[in-house]
């Protein structure tokens, strides 16, 4: 009699993860079809492009940012992003003498309606021991080698405070529109370990 | 408020991972993933609950485990959450899942997964 697939040397959970499912439908605990929609939405609905337009609109319409700045969650709710993990939702801006970042010590708290799930990168526990020990040698590992004329802040999202970065608006995007704006705006950027290039 | 109907019609767009990974390696962890929510969206149970669970099943991992050495699951660590969420809540039972997961893995084929392991290995 095998132990069960609880220990370190097991390949997967798959099998134990099928197995609660099945139980958890069978009992109708879980409704399939809302288990599926969940999937589905994160998979093929739900990512950085929200967050995208967000930022994209605090560039053209001040009084936008300020909404933004002042009240994350309720301003990301006017353009209709709102939802798990959408509480709470607190806005930084990068200056040009500030740069701010956003780790989760803890676990993985992450403005999920404005950027979708975490990547890995986030939740492993380098980033989250490194960006609060060295946070400019992280960023640079990253690809961001800032100036030491800017400061950096990094800012430990958690249930009661999930931290997003308004980027800086890259120069010679004047022209662009606010659609065209979003489509430069990466998940990296809103998390604050890039900045935003006019592409 | 019911979480899946608060995401909204809105939140819908065409490019999900246009400056992103897959959001999930394996399916299993998507099927995990879908579980938490699903249960915090019908109220069976709170997701601050499960959110504190995960925070101290990462600490306690952590502890015991140098990351540089050994691969980092995250999925794994929300699953352990899960399952003793659902365990201590009653509603269902560790011997339920042990015993269905042992026949499942009886199936003869469909699945990739070798029990060949050497169990018993504690840390």
């Amino acid at each position: 009699m095998t132990e069960l697939p609880r220990s370190e040397d097991y390949p997967s959970p798959q099998i134990r993860v099928e197995a609660l499912e099945a139980l958890l439908v069978e009992r109708g605990l879980v409704d399939p079809n809302v288990l599926d929609g969940f999937i589905n939405r994160y998979v093929n609905d739900v990512g950085p492009m929200n967050g995208a337009k967000v930022v994209a609109k605090a560039w053209v319409d001040d009084d936008y940012r300020k909404r933004l700045l002042a009240d994350g969650t309720e301003a990301c709710k006017e353009l209709g992003f709102g939802g798990p993990q959408g509480e709470h939702i607190v806005v930084v801006e990068n200056t040009p003498e500030m740069h701010n970042m956003v780790v989760c010590t803890l676990c993985s708290c992450y403005p999920w309606p404005l950027l979708g799930l975490p990547p890995n990168w986030y939740k492993d526990p380098a980033y989250r021991a490194r960006s609060v020990r060295e946070p400019r040698a992280l960023l640079k590992e990253m690809g961001l080698d800032l100036p030491d004329s800017v400061e950096i802040t990094v800012w430990d999202s958690s249930a009661e405070n999930r931290y997003f970065i308004l980027p800086m608006r890259p120069e010679g995007t004047e022209g662009l529109s606010e659609d065209e704006l979003a489509k430069l705006v990466s998940r990296d950027a809103m998390v604050g370990v890039a900045q935003v290039t006019a592409g | 408020m019911a979480m899946i109907d608060s995401l909204g019609p809105e939140s819908k767009t065409p490019l999900p991972r246009s400056n992103g990974e897959l959001v999930f390696e394996e399916p299993w962890e998507s099927r995990a993933f879908g579980m938490a929510a699903a249960l915090a969206d019908q109220g069976v149970f709170d997701w601050t609950d499960f959110q504190h669970g995960l925070i101290a099943a990462i600490a306690e991992y952590e502890k015991d485990h140098d990351s540089i050495e050994t691969p980092y699951r995250y999925y794994e660590r929300w699953f352990a959450t899960l399952e003793s969420l659902v365990v201590n809540n009653g509603l269902l039972s560790k011997q339920d899942i042990d015993s269905l997961t042992e026949d499942f893995c009886k199936r003869p084929h469909g699945h990739d997964h070798h029990h060949d392991h050497d169990h018993g290995h504690t840390h």
